[in-house]
């Protein structure tokens, strides 16, 4: 039992998840790597519709939703707009003098998050689940508990819209108060003096 | 597709995203950057609240209530949190870029280094 799996068989999410996979690695080497900032950008949005596709196969549907409307909708033409009003296309988007040691820095930053990935044990829930055959051992899961964990997966909306309301309403709070002040100070900087 | 998959991707995107904010020159690149990094954290965190087992329940697994169980969303709500920063933080960030566009007629950080205009 594969614990919140829809009727889509392992394959097809594999093959999904390794499509994405390459595309978001290819796309993001070139948002870093292409001359052009507008091509650069265009590249961006291929990351954040891959980002959406994934958050799709961790069953996270309303994410991908809002991930969507918000990064590919709106942050995109944001950033799209900002180079249009302020092109330099000639000069596109050089390296500065950093460029070869902060390359160094973030491979080696990469290596060590990956080294401590796979060396971590983590507690993941294809080992905790109960056995169809034998039953429930003291140190897995319950069948009831995997069905339980299984149900939150089914219907995510509500559950997380009782976290912002109820558990989080004061950093759901704070959030908005950023905002209003972000837009607001968006608002006075970009004003004609 | 695993855990160990998706963590991962997330320090390949996190760590192209470093590189490209460090090394650009172009300040809007620059934020471009930070939107990857800002990415990465989010695959990251969904991920980490799919497929890892919250110590609660790990402990006492038959005593799983439906408060414990529900839980297992908090790296998606974390997620949304994330969003919103980042939904902020670009449009202060483009803000900014324009406004020493018009004051200096260059968006690049490295012509940028004195903060009076």
């Amino acid at each position: 039992m594969n614990l919140g799996a829809g009727t889509e068989s392992a394959f097809v999410t594999d093959a999904a998840f390794w499509v994405i996979a390459a595309s978001i690695i290819v796309s993001s080497i070139a948002v870093v790597h292409v001359r052009d900032i507008f091509r650069a950008a265009l590249f961006l949005v291929v990351v954040f519709v891959g980002t959406a596709g994934l958050f799709v196969l961790l069953r996270a549907e309303f994410l991908a939703v809002v991930q969507i409307i918000i990064y590919v909708g709106a942050i995109s033409v944001v950033i799209l707009f900002a180079i249009l009003m302020t092109q330099d296309t000639e000069q596109g988007s050089p390296p500065n003098r950093l460029r070869y040691p902060v390359g160094i820095m973030a491979i080696l930053l990469g290596a060590a998050v990956v080294f401590t990935t796979l060396n971590t044990d983590w507690i993941e829930f294809a080992d905790v689940l109960p056995s169809v055959s034998d039953g429930a051992a003291s140190d897995t899961l319950t069948v009831e508990t995997a069905q339980k964990v299984d149900e939150v997966y089914r219907n995510t909306i509500p559950k997380i819209a009782g976290f912002l309301l109820r558990d989080y309403v004061l950093a759901f709070e704070a959030v908005s108060l950023l905002l209003l002040a972000a837009i607001v100070g968006a608002l006075v900087l970009v004003k004609e003096r | 597709m695993s855990l160990e998959n998706f963590l991962i991707l997330g320090a390949a995107l996190f760590s192209i995203g470093l590189y490209g904010a460090l090394s650009k020159r172009n300040a809007i690149a620059v934020l471009i950057s930070i939107e990857l990094m800002f990415n990465a954290v989010n695959i990251t965190a969904v991920a980490l609240s799919r497929y890892v087992v919250p110590a609660s329940l790990a402990n006492s697994p038959s005593a799983a209530s439906d408060e414990v169980v529900r839980l297992l969303l908090t790296g998606q709500v974390f997620t949304i949190f994330i969003i919103t920063v980042a939904a902020a933080e670009i449009a202060l960030g483009v803000a900014i870029v324009i406004a020493m566009y018009r004051n200096r007629e260059t968006v690049f950080v490295t012509d940028a280094s004195q903060m009076r205009h």
